[in-house]
């Protein structure tokens, strides 16, 4: 007996105010900020501005650092994250022995509080009393007198290092289910026909896995995209902005300097991106439908 | 020659996991190592991987109150935690559940919009809410207050929890209920009798994972409070690296791990649970 729509609105209620209270209202309000110079204070009066705050952004050199190291601390740590959560995923769904390890300790850095890893890998990059230093000293290979997060050339690619083991579990936790739904008949089948393993990862694995991999992608890009709270603690966006990523940027403007206006319009800014990131990997979807 | 090429690929394969499992569990294992070696031995120049002389001291300061911003313990930072995780978990799962069963059962319009926004409320900047959140508590004079991010906290986790909720309710059969509403059972009983019990368990791990979500949580608890006394967890340790704990390595890693032991058991619990909830729906769907 289906629901009647009377039923279904009372039971959906308890969960429609909190949510129209407390995240659409907000966020209608939050876009519409974007466009006010609205400040932090409790009596000061905010008005309609227009584009101003978008003309500021554009001549605001941080700004564009920050979106610029945004797109490449999104692209990077969801790129390389999906080649290692891929090769993982083959991985695991092989007769492996040792693999219920791999697969818990894929796990792990899901359950850790963003800060923890942060501290964690901050004891890692140490410069003197670190384990990287320690052990490029150990191996005669350079760089272990290198203080990774204080550099302005290493500080980035130190950061998405450690974006990338964060974010290992959700992407091979969605890639080996992706895996294991696809039918052992078409392997066994290729087999037959001679088809060796690439060529099978080839012509079977990837095509097979392409929807997950177009979900998966675009969400770790978004998420992302939005990061705050590793780079927060690893390097607070420094050494200068080096590693200031787009809500570091966001949260310094509107909690450190009460630029509730501006910090909104930057906002906007970055849901312009990431719209353009959905229409892109939609147009993706679409074009493999038709 | 067919066994030699097989022997190949296994070792080579045995050699990809061994690297991956170094990547996965190297940093831990430093943390660890960290948080049981004395002060002395954590300036040395060329530090080892086994501690050369293990000590609890770290641990004893984590949690003997010497660890802390403004008088602040871990312990009380901890308390702050359970308290907010705890309401949060409840909250989001008694105001979720009702909604996720319309989601999984109603296949109309309404549920299109509830699961679309799911998706959508994924991809915003926290940035655009938190302002408007900010100014809202303001005015009702509950920034800085653990009711204030409760309530900010059961929205940000309900998306998730909504998905989670759903997926389970699927997974029930609609015959069961159907079968017991022309035995003439109302939708309420049917509800309570039938749909409950063998909800439980998913909703268990739900609640579960939305404790564990509340306790990691750190940007809107940044943002949200203020007095020292009302910390949670990550945010005493996000001030702590920033004051001190960098000259203070041991007890800094002592606490961080302290802070993650309730995420990381109760997580060890639920996974299984919770990655077959989460993947049922997506991968055929």
């Amino acid at each position: 007996m289906a629901l009647t729509s009377r039923e279904a609105f009372v039971l959906l209620i308890p969960a429609m105010i909190p949510i129209v209270a407390l995240s659409v209202a907000p966020l209608a309000r939050g876009i519409y900020l974007g466009f006010t110079d609205s400040r932090a204070g409790f009596d000061v009066k905010t008005h309609f501005i227009g584009l101003d705050n978008f003309h500021r952004l554009i001549h605001d050199d941080l700004f564009v650092n920050s979106f610029k190291i945004g797109l490449i601390w999104a692209g990077s740590v969801t790129f390389v994250q999906f080649c290692l959560a891929l090769g993982l995923a083959l991985l695991l769904s092989q007769p492996l022995r040792f693999r219920w390890l791999a697969r818990s300790l894929a796990l792990v850095p899901w359950a850790m509080p963003p800060v923890v890893v942060g501290i964690m890998w901050k004891l890692v990059f140490q410069p003197q009393a670190g384990v990287l230093n320690e052990l490029l000293y150990r191996g005669h290979l350079p760089g272990s007198n290198i203080d990774w997060l204080s550099d302005f050339t290493w500080a980035l690619p130190a950061v998405i290092v450690v974006g990338v083991w964060a974010g290992m579990p959700q992407t091979t936790v969605a890639l080996l289910a992706g895996v294991q739904s696809i039918s052992d008949d078409l392997h066994e089948a290729a087999a037959v026909d001679g088809a060796g393993a690439l060529r099978r990862f080839w012509t079977i694995t990837l095509p097979q896995l392409r929807p997950v991999i177009l979900a998966i992608t675009t969400l770790d890009l978004i998420w992302n995209f939005n990061s705050f709270g590793l780079v927060y603690v690893l390097t607070l966006g420094g050494p200068g902005h080096a590693t200031e990523l787009p809500m570091l940027f966001a949260y310094n403007e509107a909690f450190k300097y009460g630029e509730f206006g501006y910090a909104a319009a930057l906002g906007d800014a970055m849901v312009i991106v990431i719209a353009c990131i959905l229409v892109f990997t939609i147009r993706g979807r679409l074009k493999e439908t038709t | 020659m067919v066994s030699s090429h097989a022997k190949r690929t296994r070792s080579l394969q045995y050699g990809a996991l061994v690297f991956y499992m170094l990547f996965l569990a190297f940093p831990l294992l430093w943390l660890l190592s960290v948080s049981f070696k004395g002060p002395r031995e954590l300036v040395e120049l060329h530090p080892h991987l086994i501690p050369s002389q293990w000590t609890f001291e770290n641990y004893g300061q984590a949690l003997h109150g010497e660890i802390g911003i403004g008088g602040v313990t871990l312990l009380h930072a901890a308390w702050n935690s359970t308290k907010v995780a705890t309401f949060t978990a409840v909250l989001t799962t008694l105001v979720g559940l009702p909604a996720a069963y319309v989601l999984a059962r109603q296949r109309g319009l309404i549920s299109k919009i509830g699961l679309g926004w799911i998706l959508l409320s994924q991809m915003f900047p926290l940035i655009l809410i938190i302002i408007p959140i900010f100014l809202l508590l303001r005015s009702m004079h509950l920034t800085d207050s653990h009711i204030g991010l409760v309530f900010v906290y059961v929205v940000w986790t309900l998306p998730f929890i909504l998905w989670m909720l759903q997926s389970y309710v699927r997974g029930i059969p609609r015959d069961l209920e159907e079968a017991a509403m022309v035995d003439g059972a109302s939708r309420f009983t049917v509800l309570r009798t039938v749909i409950a019990p063998l909800l439980a368990p998913g909703v268990v791990v739900t609640a579960l994972f939305a404790f564990i979500t509340a306790w990691n949580e750190f940007f809107l608890a940044l943002v949200l409070l203020q007095t020292p006394g009302r910390t949670t967890l990550p945010l005493l340790l996000a001030r702590f690296v920033g004051v001190e704990g960098i000259v203070r390595l041991g007890p800094l890693a002592a606490s961080a791990l302290l802070a993650t032991l309730p995420s990381l058991l109760l997580f060890t619990v639920i996974q299984r649970w919770l990655t077959r909830g989460l993947m049922s729906g997506a991968v055929k769907g």
